[in-house]
């Protein structure tokens, strides 16, 4: 135990956190984290708040065979998925005003759908994608050139969302009054969606397909435990959600274990501190409210 | 035609007219025949059972369904236009919003405001003036850092006919506003009432609630699928009208009175 101790001691600040900077794939691997980490966790908050988590779930495993069809034509994977992220919305809209399908039941018809056949023409295209990565995300290993590109991504989901955020804000809490006061709300559906498409695009850059919905919805969760307020919310959101991307990339270099999955899992742990221990949400409940 | 218009020396506007209005989604009629006209400043119970038209014919006035047949003018003009001057509010039900949600009761009442504000929406000097005179129009002042979950069901009613009230509207939509609302709730709303009566607003109050409609509403309207009868709430609420509405008869029965009407 003793031992253990001086060893842990002699580890100093500079060979966990810093040593690890020397190397230009964790570099990289911490910037994409960190930018995708955040914009994800100011997405998550409106996924949370608007009880979209199923549609980020089936977003983001609809952009699959826009991946797939954008590698073999040489396009920017962003385009492809952005394509298939938004189609399966309409489409599950389509299909849900033409027929007496239940709307839960039409996203997972849906999204299992365009997944299949993403994981098909993954078998059939010749190209050199690595099912693995799409699936779970590789950011120790991404490339300049999806750097760039998820740099771009950020940078127009984060503009969308800062712009119209008191609209987005408006929507989701009371979309009758929206509408009463002549604010497109049909047009705010689709803003919301298509930065969801991006956002999704992004993530699974760093946790991959399955565990993207983590990102869109858990920093938002964590967060709305804590606050009553959307600003502090969207703050802790993002904090959190940085902040969890840094630390598992770190945790997943230190112990080689699997990025994404550890990204999630601290997400996760963060989460649950939330839950328990939030002054006024948490289960413990510290702090009543006094009136 | 003008037999319900205020009898005061103030000048008479036409608050909301709407004239044999149909409204059918998807073939099933919701609504059909359904004509009202209510001058400004008169307050107007729509009563009627679940599922009798009322929230279609909110949705009507709000534009938010096409009428199939039939016109609809607010303050004289299109139901476009007047969503585009902020004329009309809606002032929902508590069950109607998730109150969960964190906004803060002054966020909720500067809502009101968004639509007369830039696309960012950030709040002016006059804006702020709006919430703050709104709020204590309705008493929540001291409330006001509170998220809106923390308030009870009446105060949560009064924080959403704030936001009506920043929103200058002319027209006020209210559904149920009578539903879990405390005595000090009920009283600042008779006196909120008349306040808008003198302003020359029109309210048009969806409920069932018959007891309420006869202390709050100088006109009651009873629809059924189309309007059965509206007048004068004394005169309106017999026994006979009243079996009409809530007695389930076949809506072509009840044709042949209001023809006579």
């Amino acid at each position: 135990m003793m031992f253990a101790f001086e060893a842990l001691g002699s580890i100093s600040f500079q060979s966990l956190f810093l040593e690890p900077l020397s190397h230009e794939f964790m570099r990289r691997a911490l910037l994409v984290s960190a930018l995708v980490g955040g914009v994800c966790g100011l997405l998550s908050c409106y996924m949370t708040l608007k009880g979209w988590a199923l549609m980020g779930d089936a977003v983001s495993h609809a952009v699959m065979p826009g991946v797939v069809v954008a590698y073999a034509l040489g396009l920017p994977f962003s385009i492809g998925a952005f394509v298939f992220g938004v189609g399966s919305v309409a489409l599950i809209g389509f299909v849900k005003q033409k027929s007496r399908i239940k709307e839960d039941t039409v996203i997972g018809l849906v999204f299992t759908g365009f997944f299949a056949l993403g994981l098909v023409l993954v078998s059939k295209v010749k190209s050199n994608i690595d099912l693995m990565h799409i699936l779970f995300g590789s950011p120790l290993g991404i490339s300049v050139g999806d750097l760039h590109q998820t740099i771009i991504i950020s940078g127009i989901v984060v503009a969308t969302l800062v712009f119209f955020r008191r609209d987005l804000l408006l929507y989701c809490f009371d979309p009758t009054h929206a509408r009463s006061i002549g604010i497109n709300t049909g047009v705010l559906h689709y803003l919301l969606l298509s930065v969801l498409s991006l956002a999704a695009v992004a993530g699974l850059q760093t946790v991959g397909i399955i565990l993207v919905v983590a990102m869109l919805i858990t920093p938002g969760a964590t967060a709305y435990l804590l606050t009553d307020r959307f600003d502090r919310m969207t703050l802790l959101a993002v904090i959190s959600s940085s902040l969890s991307s840094v630390f598992g990339v770190y945790i997943s270099f230190w112990s080689d274990i699997e990025t994404g999955g550890s990204i999630v899992l601290v997400q996760t742990v963060l989460f649950l501190f939330a839950f328990l221990f939030a002054p006024r949400y948490g289960i413990l409940k510290l702090q009543r409210f006094d009136v | 035609m003008n037999q319900f218009s205020m009898t005061s020396h103030q000048e008479v506007l036409t608050g909301i007219e709407a004239d044999q209005i149909c409204v059918d989604y998807n073939g099933t009629v919701a609504l059909y025949d359904a004509s009202l006209k209510l001058s400004s400043g008169t307050i107007c119970g729509l009563v009627g059972m679940n599922g009798a038209g009322k929230s279609t014919f909110f949705k009507a006035l709000m534009g938010f369904v096409r009428p199939s047949r039939g016109t609809i003018r607010i303050n004289g003009v299109s139901v476009g236009r007047a969503q585009r001057e902020q004329a009309v509010a809606y002032v929902p039900q508590s069950e109607g919003v998730d109150c969960s949600f964190p906004v803060s009761v002054w966020d909720v009442v500067m809502m009101g405001r968004y639509g007369a504000m830039n696309l960012l929406r950030i709040p002016r000097e006059s804006d702020r003036k709006a919430v703050l005179h709104s709020l204590e129009r309705v008493d929540l002042v001291d409330l006001r850092h509170r998220p809106i979950g923390t308030l009870s069901g009446g105060q949560r009613k009064r924080a959403f006919l704030a936001r009506a009230i920043a929103q200058r509207a002319s027209v006020l939509l209210l559904d149920e506003p009578f539903t879990g609302v405390d005595v000090r709730t009920e009283k600042l709303m008779a006196d909120l009432f008349s306040q808008f009566r003198r302003e020359g607003r029109t309210i048009l109050v969806s409920t069932h609630d018959l007891s309420h409609v006869r202390n709050f509403c100088d006109l009651v309207v009873l629809i059924n699928k189309t309007v059965l009868a509206y007048g004068k709430t004394s005169e309106v609420f017999t026994a006979e009208n009243l079996t009409m509405t809530f007695g389930g008869l076949p809506p072509n029965l009840l044709k042949g009175p209001i023809a006579s009407d």
